[in-house]
């Protein structure tokens, strides 16, 4: 299985009795930076809520890191601690500064020093450019500034991979950017990311493969330039013709 | 000069319209307060019902009068602002004030000037107001109901001391802070458990209790030099050890064979009464109600499908039963299902029922809470690898509790108004005392005074709770 850090084979969901993923098969390899897009409903976000299993999925296997998601949560919280999730409403936790909310989860689940998880959390707040706001609390700040605090805290726990569900979707247009130039710096530093979003500039700049969805099947997948340049499917074709 | 339109006042004859404004409210409330205090109707040769509504017509008009917008003038600005925004709050704002001012000459007699305090016998009460010679006589027994005399000082020294413990938390220094939540929630509750049960309830078992605290302080102060490698076997070991050799090896007991000293008096719970009894009771139903509420509203929320129905169980069987057959249950039916030899005493029974009962309101409660909570933040704390225990510690409680804290003092407030009903398994806390005194054949017809302080002191104590709640809710507030 050598890179391959997350893989999905034949998985099926339903809610109920609609039928949100359709066999979907997925691989993604080490470092690299794949961008989910589609229209709204199409499943992106319930395809990456349950890749750390904040969905269930009813058929099929769900492979990260080397572990299969299975009903046993004590090597599901281990999984969840290596896989970061950013929310499209930030979900910081209200009742607390900043700095607590990076370093909450390094001091109770990893069993970090109080003083080691401050330094960290403070060298990724820094990272992300909030350093100065790191003992205000979350409504005290801007929804750009709460996004990017909500990236440092997911960075906190030091994952292998990120996920991002639609980060920048309930941002000002002036906000996009800042919370886009953080996402681009991780990128660059090599994370492995899996990112829903609309942004396809974000798309174009910094992902190695794109994956169209639509009715809760993967569509289309292919690099990213490929993709932009010349996309197979019809379906495809008509979003990127809506969204460009 | 403008013209006047008395229909409305502009700012153009500011004086005029003040000047006749406040003289006809002056007017109308002098009338009243005339009336009031001096027994003088002055307007008494105006046919009856023109000279009853006088005082509410003239303060009326007055108050028409003297509502101009933008004055200049900071208080009038500020009672048009408050008191006089329209006709209609103008005619509730003088109805309030005529209805004080009635009010007040026969409160203030009754209370103060007609009431008696001085001397020790029904006799003294002659005049027309309240005898506080009653109460006077009977405190004691309204705070500490049939508790011996020369016992007392037992009741005062656990409160005193309860009280100062309980203050702690202001004096801890940063280092002990994070200790702060561990020593409120178990140890001073276990504290108060033993003053309360082995102190005040006194008799022989007062000495396993002292050997106990002795055991305890002993193995705290050595403990500090203690590596905290060790720490954990430690302080299971020494306190037990210490314990086992003051009662079977060390002289203590021998020193009670010869005299030198004297267990304290036992004294049943069933002599234990008054406004110390209502503190009691009610201390110890908040502290326990609490976390079974808690946990009640986490397990009606649980996945597992027997947690689930036994919360469900538990809340709606409680919520819907009347606590005083709740009580009666405790006293009458409980002790029939108990083996023979097997004795528990009434007042435990009875803090254990109200606890049970209260729970199942404090559940519903902190579920509220917990609902409110959108669900991103169980996805947040779930997506940093947080389990249901350390999600809810860290992440849920501390928000839901936030919410709730209202919702949570309007049930304790009711939990101790609820204390009285304990009269039916025959406990007497200050309620109780104050019906068993008013049938005393001496000391009749002094029920009013008796209803009164009691209200006086209910209202104290739950205007306390209500105060600190509120101040809790100030504290925690973090957004925006």
């Amino acid at each position: 299985m050598s890179d391959k850090i997350i893989q999905i084979t034949e998985m099926n969901k339903w809610f109920g009795d609609f039928q949100v993923l359709k066999n979907i098969n997925l691989e993604v390899e080490k470092n690299k930076k794949i961008v989910v897009c589609g229209p709204s409903g199409s499943g992106k976000s319930t395809l990456i809520r349950c890749i750390n299993r904040l969905e269930e999925h009813q058929q099929g296997s769900i492979i990260v890191d080397g572990n299969e998601l299975t009903e046993d949560t004590k090597d599901i919280e281990k999984i969840r601690a290596e896989v970061g999730m950013v929310f499209q409403q930030f979900n910081l936790f209200p009742h607390l500064s900043i700095l607590d909310n990076c370093t909450l989860a390094p001091i109770w689940v990893k069993k970090m020093p109080k003083k080691e998880a401050e330094d960290l959390a403070l060298q990724h707040l820094e990272k992300v450019q909030i350093a100065d706001q790191a003992n205000k609390y979350p409504g005290q700040l801007s929804g750009g500034q709460q996004q990017r605090c909500a990236i440092a805290r997911a960075l906190c726990m030091e994952p292998k991979i990120m996920l991002f569900d639609e980060p920048t979707s309930a941002l000002d247009p002036e906000m996009i950017k800042e919370v886009l130039d953080a996402m681009v710096n991780l990128a660059k530093a090599g994370m492995t990311m899996i990112v829903v979003t609309h942004e396809m500039g974000f798309a174009k700049e910094v992902a190695d493969e794109v994956i169209f969805m639509d009715e809760g099947m993967i569509v289309e997948r292919a690099e990213t330039k490929e993709f932009f340049a010349n996309p197979k499917s019809d379906r495809t074709k008509l979003f990127l013709s809506q969204i460009l | 000069m403008n013209k006047l339109n008395f229909l409305q006042p502009d700012k153009n004859n500011l004086n005029t319209y003040l000047y006749t404004g406040v003289v006809l409210v002056a007017l109308s409330i002098f009338i009243v307060f005339l009336n009031s205090f001096f027994n003088k109707d002055i307007i008494s040769f105006l046919p009856g019902s023109i000279s009853f509504f006088l005082p509410l017509i003239l303060g009326f008009i007055g108050l028409h009068l003297i509502r101009i917008d933008y004055s200049g003038l900071k208080f009038l600005d500020s009672i048009n602002k408050n008191i006089n925004t329209n006709n209609f709050n103008a005619f509730l704002s003088l109805l309030i004030i005529f209805v004080v001012i009635k009010s007040l000459p026969p409160l203030l007699s009754w209370f103060i000037l007609d009431a008696n305090i001085a001397g020790d016998s029904k006799d003294v009460c002659t005049g027309s107001g309240a005898c506080w010679t009653y109460i006077k006589i009977w405190f004691n027994r309204f705070m500490y109901g049939m508790y011996p005399n020369a016992e007392q000082w037992r009741i005062n020294l656990s409160f005193i001391a309860l009280a100062f413990l309980g203050t702690i938390g202001f004096f801890a220094t940063e280092k002990f802070k994070k200790y702060l939540t561990l020593y409120y929630v178990v140890v001073y509750p276990v504290i108060a458990f033993f003053f309360i049960f082995f102190f005040i309830s006194g008799g022989p078992i007062f000495f396993d209790f002292s050997y106990g605290i002795i055991a305890a302080v002993i193995s705290v102060i050595i403990g500090f030099f203690i590596p905290s490698k060790f720490k954990m076997y430690y302080f299971i070991i020494v306190p037990i050890t210490l314990y086992i050799l003051l009662k079977y090896v060390f002289f203590y007991e021998e020193l009670i064979e010869l005299g030198k000293l004297e267990a304290l008096e036992w004294v049943e719970t069933g002599a234990w009464g008054g406004l110390s009894l209502t503190f009691i009771v009610s201390f110890f139903c908040l502290i326990f109600c609490f976390p079974i509420g808690l946990f009640l509203s986490l397990g009606r929320r649980s996945d597992f499908p027997i947690i689930k129905y036994f919360s469900i169980g538990m809340i709606e069987f409680w919520r819907g039963v009347p606590l005083i057959t709740v009580l009666f249950m405790s006293s009458v039916m409980f002790p029939m299902f108990l083996p023979e030899d097997m004795f528990i005493d009434k007042l435990v029974r009875v803090i254990i029922a109200i606890s049970l009962f209260e729970a199942a309101y404090v559940a519903e409660v902190i579920r509220g809470g917990l609902q409110a909570l959108p669900r991103g933040q169980y996805d947040a704390a779930k997506s940093l690898g947080m389990g249901y225990w350390k999600m809810h510690i860290l992440v849920i409680l501390p928000q839901a509790l936030k919410l709730v804290i209202p919702g949570i003092a309007n049930t304790f407030l009711a939990l101790v108004k609820d204390t009285p009903l304990i009269f039916v398994v025959g406990l007497l806390e200050i309620v109780g005392m104050l019906n068993l005194a008013k049938t005393n054949p001496e000391w009749l017809g002094f029920a009013m005074e008796g209803y009164v302080f009691a209200s006086v002191l209910f209202f104290i104590i739950c205007y306390a709770m209500s105060k600190y709640s509120y101040n809790l809710e100030q504290k925690y507030k973090t957004e925006r």
